[in-house]
């Protein structure tokens, strides 16, 4: 039995320790916003949060979060308002939309590291997040607005 | 014999004459010993220098081989991008150095590196100590001539402060080991691990000699 700690919820998954913990989320427990991209950590549509750190699920087994805290994009925020979320809605970054639940995992690390980041600290954080349809662009605005709402909240 | 305007005689130069005296006693109570005659004096096996710069010299060509292969030098690069692959080509996706060499925010090496190789070809290698040097000491190989290279390496303030010891221990560090076995698709360096050891041992054991070029 592998336990893990999904959300702030408890779960007892009874399956090979060697399965990726992409696997587990999405066919054991069916939290299926994280995205099956390449299967090899090379894309970033399967970003999750594994202690605050935006690991790659597809590469990453589900023993290495026994007893950890893991995040999906359905826990990032509690009412789907994260100043990210929230960014992303009035900003329509989303086109097919496919990547960008591991695009938003993994600016959330961003945000939460680096309260007002530049253009360059955007790139380097969001270099690994592949997006086919190329809201590239959107993307950065949206975490430049994103980091402006949560200044503003924090004050 | 008249002596020339303006010259004193040794015995006008009383500095002199006291300075003489002074060096005369020194010389003389180390000729003749300051210990007692009966006094043995041992001589260990670990105080006998072991240096002997041509076996050190040719034990380090070895070395450099292996510091020069992918294995080691991808994680040594000059710039703060790591390189990968077979042709030491920049790193996928950019990952940067950061402060302490594991990556920076939503990059960080350990996000796709697991603490063990990931089965399948151009999967992630993986190990639990996955990083570049830290910024602060680069510890750079790429470019690096065999003399610089040795040079670095013998130098505590360019080696992450590791002394004699410290470097032997280096060679069986997991990570360094973890270069010949880094996962399905990747060429192991070019000298089988246990030839390595011993030849790194032999290299700094017998004086850690950097190559003239």
């Amino acid at each position: 039995m592998i336990k893990l700690n999904i959300n702030k919820k408890s779960y007892e998954l009874d399956i090979d320790p060697n399965t990726p913990l992409l696997w587990a989320l999405r066919d054991v427990i069916g939290l299926v916003g994280t995205k099956y991209g390449c299967g090899v950590a090379q894309c970033g549509a399967c970003v999750v949060h594994l202690n605050g750190e935006a690991v790659r699920s597809c590469v990453t087994k589900v023993s290495r979060a026994a007893g950890q805290q893991v995040v999906t994009i359905e826990g990032l925020s509690p009412n789907n308002d994260h100043p990210l979320q929230k960014a992303w809605l009035e900003l329509d970054v989303s086109q097919c939309g496919y990547c960008q639940a591991g695009q938003i995992m993994s600016a959330a690390v961003l945000l939460k590291e680096n309260k007002n980041p530049t253009d360059k600290d955007i790139d380097m954080a969001m270099e690994g997040n592949i997006c086919r349809c190329g809201t590239y662009m959107r993307i950065h605005k949206a975490i430049h607005l994103a980091a402006k709402m949560q200044s503003k909240d924090s004050k | 014999m008249e002596k020339a305007p303006g010259k004193k005689s040794f015995i006008q130069h009383p500095k002199l004459i006291i300075t003489t005296i002074v060096v005369a006693t020194v010389i003389g109570l180390s000729a003749s010993g300051l210990n007692s005659e009966n006094e043995t004096i041992v001589v260990k096996h670990d105080n006998i220098s072991q240096a002997d710069s041509i076996a050190s010299v040719t034990a380090f060509e070895k070395v450099y081989k292996v510091l020069m292969s992918p294995r080691c030098m991808n994680c040594h690069p000059a710039g703060d991008i790591p390189l990968q692959g077979d042709d030491s080509h920049l790193h996928a996706m950019s990952p940067v150095r950061g402060h302490d060499g594991k990556g920076l925010y939503s990059m960080k090496c350990s996000n796709c590196h697991q603490p063990t190789n990931s089965p399948g070809l151009n999967t992630p290698p993986g190990n639990p100590k996955w990083a570049l040097p830290p910024a602060d000491m680069k510890m750079v190989f790429e470019g690096k001539s065999a003399r610089e290279l040795a040079l670095q390496i013998m130098d505590y303030n360019k080696n992450g402060h590791k002394t004699r010891a410290q470097l032997i221990e280096h060679a069986r560090d997991t990570l360094v080991k973890a270069g010949w076995n880094m996962g399905e698709g990747r060429k192991p360096p070019p000298v089988p691990y246990n030839e390595f050891v011993a030849a790194w041992d032999e290299w700094i054991n017998k004086g850690g000699i950097a190559p003239a070029k």
